[in-house]
C-alpha cells in the first residue's frame, strides 16, 4: 500500500510541477511554444501507459540511461499526467473570461498580479473537480507498476496469493484497498472544493 | 471650478487593425469637471477610441496626454492606469470576489492601500452607487445593474482623474439603464471628469458639457448639446440624429 500511495504522490506532483508551465506555455506562449506543447501532448496521450513505461525501462538503458523499476514508473506515469493536467489548467484558465483580465489591467495590474488575483483564484476552483478525477486516475494506474516488478499493492497480493492461494479473497482485498483510498482522495478534495464555493460560481456547470 | 485646466489631450490619434484603419486621427481636450459624450454609429472606432487612451489598445499614431504626463511614451504604464478610471460594457467584473472585494481589490493590490482603509473607501464608493447593502454579494446574485454600478465604484475607488464610459448601459435591460445613468449623472454634477461612449440620448442632452459625433474613424461635429440638436452643421450629423431620433422618438 505504502508503495502504491508513493507512486501515486510522486507522480501526481511531478504532473503537477510539468504541467503548470505547460498550460502557461499553451495560454501564454508563442506559436512555437504553443506547437512544441501541442506535439508533447498528442505524443503522450496517444501512447498506452504500458508502453511509454517498457520504452523508459528497457528502451532507455539501451541509450545509456537506467532508471530503477520505481522511478522509470514515475517518470513514465508522471510525463503521461503532466500531458493530461495540462490540458485541466489550460481549460481553467481558458475560461476565466479575458474581460476580467482587462479590467484588472484597466486598474493598473501588471498580467502577472492579473493572473495571480483574477485568474488563478477562479481557475483553481474550476480546476479542482477534474484533477481531482485525474487524481483517482493515477492512483488505479499505479498498478501498472507490477509490469516492471515493482512491489506495489497488486504485487503484494500477489505474493499472499502464492503462500495462501486465495485469489477471490485477495484480490477483493486488493480492490476494496484501492476503492477506499479513491473514495478518500474524493471526499477531501470535495470538501476542499466545498469550503472554496463561491455563490454563482457554479463548478459543476462550468466543467461539463 | 478650474474650467480651463485640460486633464485629458488627445492628439491626431491613428489605429488600424489589420489593413482596416478604424481611428484616422482623432484630437480632442477634455477639461477638468467636464463631461463629454462620444455618440455615432456602431463600428467606427468610438470603443478603439477609449481603450487607446488608456492603452489597452495601443495606437499607432498620435500622442495622449493626461494632465502634465504623455501617456504614449510612458515608460510606467500601470502607474497612469490607476489614474484613469475604464468602466465597461460588460462590467469586467470579477467573479470570484464579492462587490466589496472588487472595489477594494485595486486599492489593496495596485496601490497598497492598508485593508482596514480600502474597505473603508470601497464602502464609501459602494454607498455612493447605492449599493453598501449589496457588499457581500458575489456579482452571480447582483442584477446588471447593480453589476455596472459595483464596476463604477471599482473605477471611482481609485480616485481616478478622469473616468472612461464604454457604452455602460448597452449590456443592460431597458428598465436597469436608468439606475446607472443616474448614478453617472451624480458623478457628472459632483464634477467628475467623464468621457462617455453611448447610445443614450437623453443623458447625452441632459447631461454632457459637449456632444462628439463621430464616424468612419474621424470627429465629424464637435459642439454643446443644444447646438447638436437642434442646429447639426454637418449632414451627416443630421442624418444620425435623424435616425435616432425615429428610433427612439424624442
Amino acid at each position: 500500500m505504502w508503495v502504491t500511495l508513493q507512486i501515486t504522490f510522486l507522480t501526481l506532483g511531478l504532473g503537477l510541477v510539468l504541467a503548470l508551465p505547460i498550460s502557461f506555455g499553451q495560454v501564454y506562449g508563442n506559436k512555437w511554444i504553443k506547437a512544441f506543447i501541442a506535439g508533447y501532448e498528442k505524443v503522450l496521450r496517444s501512447i498506452p501507459e504500458l508502453v511509454i513505461l517498457f520504452l523508459i525501462f528497457y528502451g532507455f538503458p539501451r541509450i545509456g540511461v537506467r532508471f530503477s523499476p520505481f522511478v522509470a514508473v514515475v517518470l513514465g506515469l508522471g510525463f503521461r499526467s503532466s500531458a493530461y493536467q495540462s490540458q485541466i489548467f489550460r481549460g481553467a484558465i481558458n475560461s476565466v473570461s479575458s474581460a476580467q483580465m482587462r479590467a484588472a489591467r484597466s486598474l493598473g495590474m501588471t498580467n502577472l498580479k492579473g493572473f495571480i488575483n483574477v485568474v488563478l483564484p477562479q481557475a483553481v476552483r474550476i480546476a479542482l473537480p477534474p484533477w481531482t478525477n485525474e487524481f483517482t486516475i493515477v492512483l488505479k494506474d499505479s498498478s501498472l507498476a507490477y509490469a516492471l516488478g515493482v512491489t506495489e499493492l497488486l504485487r503484494q497480493g500477489g505474493y499472499i496469493i502464492a503462500t495462501k492461494y486465495e485469489p477471490m479473497l485477495i484480490y477483493l482485498t486488493v480492490a476494496a484497498m484501492y476503492f477506499i483510498v479513491t473514495l478518500i482522495i474524493n471526499r477531501g478534495l470535495g470538501s476542499v472544493e466545498k469550503r472554496l464555493a463561491i455563490p454563482g460560481f457554479d463548478v459543476k456547470e462550468t466543467v461539463r | 471650478m478650474s474650467e480651463n485646466r485640460v486633464v485629458l489631450r488627445v492628439e491626431n490619434l491613428k489605429k488600424s487593425f489589420g489593413d482596416k484603419e478604424v481611428l484616422k486621427g482623432v484630437s480632442f481636450d477634455m477639461n477638468e469637471g467636464e463631461t463629454k459624450v462620444i455618440i455615432g454609429p456602431s463600428g467606427t472606432g468610438k470603443s478603439t477610441l477609449l481603450s487607446c487612451i488608456n492603452m489597452l489598445v495601443t495606437p499607432d499614431e498620435g500622442k495622449i496626454w493626461l494632465e502634465e504626463e504623455e501617456v504614449t511614451s510612458a515608460k510606467n504604464i500601470n502607474r497612469i492606469r490607476q489614474e484613469i478610471g475604464f468602466v465597461f460594457q460588460d462590467f469586467g467584473l470579477f467573479n470570484h470576489l464579492t462587490a466589496l472585494r472588487n472595489v477594494m481589490v485595486g486599492l489593496t493590490k495596485v496601490k497598497k492601500v492598508e485593508k482596514e482603509k480600502a474597505r473603508e473607501l470601497a464602502m464609501k464608493e459602494l454607498k455612493r452607487v447605492g449599493l453598501e447593502r449589496e457588499a457581500k454579494m458575489y456579482p452571480a446574485q447582483l442584477s446588471g445593474g447593480q453589476k455596472q454600478r459595483v464596476g463604477i465604484a471599482r473605477a471611482l475607488a481609485m480616485q481616478p482623474k478622469i473616468i472612461l464610459f464604454d457604452e455602460p448601459t448597452s449590456a443592460l435591460d431597458p428598465e436597469l439603464i436608468g439606475e446607472v445613468l443616474s448614478v453617472m449623472k451624480n458623478l457628472a454634477e459632483s464634477g467628475m471628469t467623464m468621457l462617455v461612449v453611448t447610445h443614450e440620448m437623453g443623458f447625452a442632452r441632459t447631461v454632457s458639457d459637449e456632444i462628439i459625433f463621430m464616424e468612419h474613424g474621424h470627429i465629424v461635429e464637435q459642439s454643446a448639446p443644444e447646438e447638436m440638436f437642434k442646429n447639426p452643421k454637418n449632414p451627416r450629423t443630421k442624418e444620425f440624429l435623424f435616425k435616432l431620433n425615429e428610433l427612439y422618438g424624442e
